[in-house]
């Protein structure tokens, strides 16, 4: 079996974690996986885009378009950058909250994110929507939405990966003194898209 | 043992494990964390330095090599061009102890100037190249390098390019290292380079050449495989989107892993019985040339096809998209899926970062020069993201140091224009100095500008000599900036914190009209190496919506809400700048 994620934001806001803790999460259960990173110019604000894969035969480090069962929006035009390496029947998880690019600011755009939340319902098979703000301020850090988001990626269970499995990741890559507040982070996210499936049910 | 390791990190590993006693090199996009992880993982027996540029660090290794230590030289593709003075000798010298020289290639490109490949490099100074296509095949391939290089007496090329250098992958990697004890230098006329000797060893060179292309033409990572009439050759990276868009269609495929010297015979195996190879791989049709070579060599009737016949794209990275769609012209395999058209998307470049000191610089010398014709010649680093509006403050950029003669040149040709040069700290250290001694003692008339923020921001915040610090974790005396340039005869020189505009506006005025070289020197360290103060916030009665902040200074942090300025806190890094340019006195912060 084959597992595919991308995780798509803005330079700065943890996609290269995320991804590691998956594809820890994944060794540890014997899988091989893949990932390939934005590192560079485009880290400065930019568009980063992480590249997942678990399985055995896979040679690109890099998702082929129309493959990722799941993509991971750290911001909501930044998921739809992405969409075209989602798969049909490819579930998208998103943060609520835009980021507004200086170029919009400059250039009087009224981007706020809302504007693609119809586009992603449209072409995700399931789209869960993760209130990052709400998230962050339980767990009294602005820094833990990369592992709230994946939490609900968890939830929806796209990544053939348990809760315990990712929390065993986070004890592993994360820094001591931050290993409680994370597990915080990815059970508060897995919450939020437990409640958003279950209403939607 | 099993570990996740990038690229990079499988590379350092791999000659750890090799013994390697000495690493020196440049950061550069995406070389930097090969030289990181050695140091990380440095048990204490490896010599580990950031050499002020790759020069250096190449000469550095000659000289270890010389003495029978095992030295790897890192660098991005470009940072070669800067070592090519010591390559092109060294391949004439030879070496004692492996020299593995890793130039990483960034096809698309995605953090650099060009498109260069190293492979042709390594056709130019007649050094093998081993051209990894994984992460995994990396860390093997590194300790095949050392083999090779010290079997041969002979530097080697190591080239992955930005997939492989910035993936990641799971790999089973050894527990134990070789252990190797250099014997030190031992005299002998070899060691000198002569036309004499140059001549003899160029002989030499062009007799060992075919040989090691016959050797390697059964080398573990050079391989034949599938079959058919029409064959695929690649390398690299692209040999796993080949594999990857294959799937299970069949077509014999070359896997050429030393691209220099080219495995003849084990290319003249693949070719024969083809009719037609499709050749995929990145930056040039290195492995193309050489096959087209062959047939002509060999009178073989094969078309070899790739991008030097249209089929593949001249530019940019391959993708396995890419070579679906080649592969759907040339064996009939399904076409790639369309994609579906996405709506419109804000524009999203990299920013210099919120709190950033450059953007104070770059502010403070835009307003010092209003309204008087000026140019701003930029260099490498974040800092050529002043580029972008609406600081709009880097006019030209071309290569490492180039910003201080740039503007020199410019100066003789219009000495009426004030001309200024932007160049890091980092920078100034690798290649600014001697533009500046150029500059004094040809009269030039320029105001350098040095963005001192204490780091190698761009490549990851490594160190260099204005910070003290070293590799091997020792502290060092700092390098002076100030006294470098007073020592070189620069009449004109302040040191001023961007961060206090109104002082940085009058420095910058003072030295613009200073007759001569001048220079400015803003100190304020890089938000990545330093604690951020109270977030700024906007109290909105004051603020009239006037869009200054916005327009003027383009920081991240601060965008429109209803009408009037918002500062994001999460990204706000308390520098004050908004609060300095904001006419109502809107911006609050804690005093």
């Amino acid at each position: 079996m084959t597992v595919n994620c991308i995780l798509s934001g803005v330079g700065g806001q943890g996609t290269v974690l995320a991804s590691k803790l998956i594809a820890q999460a994944a060794m540890d259960k014997g899988q091989n996986a893949r990932t390939a990173e934005t590192i560079g110019m485009a880290q400065r604000g930019g568009c980063v885009v992480s590249h997942v894969r678990i399985g055995d035969e896979i040679h690109s480090p890099m998702i082929p378009k129309h493959s990722a069962d799941v993509i991971i929006g750290f911001e909501p035009a930044e998921a739809v950058r992405c969409l075209p390496y989602l798969k049909k029947g490819g579930v998208a998880v998103v943060s609520r909250k835009a980021i507004r690019p200086v170029t919009a600011s400059l250039g009087n755009s009224a981007y706020n994110g809302s504007e693609m939340m119809p586009y992603l319902q449209k072409e995700a098979a399931k789209l869960i929507v993760v209130d990052g703000d709400k998230i962050c301020k339980a767990c009294g850090s602005a820094k833990v939405l990369n592992v709230a988001l994946l939490g609900a990626a968890c939830a929806s269970g796209m990544l053939g990966l348990s809760m315990e499995e990712l929390k065993t990741a986070i004890s592993k890559r994360v820094k001591p003194q931050f290993i409680e507040l994370n597990t915080k982070a990815l059970e508060e996210g897995a919450k939020a898209a437990e409640i958003m499936q279950q209403c939607e049910e | 043992m099993k570990k996740f390791l990038m690229g990079n990190e499988a590379i350092a590993m791999g000659a750890i494990h090799a013994g390697v006693n000495l690493v020196c090199g440049y950061p550069g996009t995406p070389s930097t964390e090969i030289l990181e992880t050695v140091a990380k993982n440095n048990d204490g027996s490896i010599y580990v330095e950031w050499s002020v540029n790759e020069k250096a660090a190449m000469e550095v290794a000659a000289g270890a090599s010389y003495s029978g230590a095992r030295t790897l030289v890192t660098m991005k593709q470009v940072g070669l061009n800067v070592a090519s003075d010591p390559l092109m000798s060294l391949a004439y010298v030879g070496v004692k102890g492996g020299m593995v020289i890793v130039s990483a290639d960034d096809p698309g490109p995605i953090s650099s100037q060009t498109e260069q490949d190293t492979r042709h490099f390594a056709q130019f100074s007649k050094l093998p190249v081993f051209d990894p296509s994984s992460p995994e095949e990396a860390y093997a391939m590194i300790g095949d390098a050392f083999a090779l290089s010290e079997e041969y007496g002979t530097p080697v090329l190591f080239r992955p390019t930005t997939r492989v250098c910035h993936g990641c992958a799971s790999m089973e990697i050894a527990d134990t290292k070789t252990v190797n004890k250099p014997e030190g230098f031992i005299k002998d006329a070899k060691w000198t380079i002569f036309p004499r000797l140059s001549y003899q060893n160029h002989l030499k060179i062009e007799e060992r050449n075919p040989a090691m292309g016959e050797k390697l033409s059964s080398y573990r990572f050079n391989t034949i495989t599938g079959g058919g009439t029409k064959g695929i050759a690649t390398g690299g990276i692209s040999y796993e989107y080949t594999k990857e868009a294959l799937g299970d269609c069949n077509a014999k495929l070359l896997k050429v892993s030393t691209p220099h010297p080219f495995p003849e015979k084990l290319a003249l195996a693949f070719l024969n019985g083809l009719t037609e190879v499709m050749v995929i791989e990145e930056l040039d049709p290195v492995i193309e040339r050489e096959l087209i070579f062959l047939c002509g060599k060999h009178h073989l009737n094969v078309a070899i096809r790739g991008k030097l016949s249209g089929d593949v794209q001249q530019a940019g990275e391959n993708t396995v998209e890419s070579v679906k769609a080649v592969l759907h012209n040339y064996l009939g395999l399904p076409a790639p899926e369309k994609d579906e058209p996405l709506p419109p998307l804000p524009v999203r470049p990299p920013v210099l970062c919120a709190g950033c000191p450059h953007r104070a610089s770059f502010y403070a010398v835009k307003q010092a020069m209003k309204g008087q014709k000026a140019v701003f010649a930029g260099d490498i680093g974040c800092y050529t993201l002043g580029n972008a509006m609406p600081l709009d403050m880097v006019d030209t950029c071309l290569c490492m140091g180039a910003d201080i003669t740039i503007a020199q040149g410019m100066q003789h040709i219009e000495p009426d224009v004030k001309h200024f040069s932007f160049i890091g700290d980092s920078t100034f250290f690798a290649s600014g100095i001697t533009g500046v001694v150029n500059a004094v003692y040809n009269e030039s008339d320029i105001t350098l500008i040095v963005l001192d923020n204490s780091t190698t921001a761009m490549t990851g915040h490594q160190p260099h000599p204005g910070t003290g610090r070293t590799m091997m974790g020792n502290i060092t005396e700092k390098v002076s900036i100030p006294a470098i340039l007073t020592a070189v005869g620069v009449k004109e020189v302040s040191v001023v914190n961007p961060f206090h505009l109104a002082e940085a506006v009058e420095a910058v005025k003072k030295a613009a009209t200073h007759k001569g070289v001048s220079a400015v020197i803003f100190q304020s360290p890089c938000i990545a190496v330093s604690k951020p103060s109270s977030a700024y916030w906007v109290d909105s009665e004051q603020c009239a919506g006037c869009k200054k902040c916005i327009n003027e200074i383009g920081c991240p942090a601060v965008s429109m809400d209803g009408g009037k300025a918002f500062i994001e806190p999460s990204l706000c890094f308390g520098c004050s700048l908004c609060a300095q340019v904001c006419p109502c006195g809107a911006m609050k912060g804690v005093q």
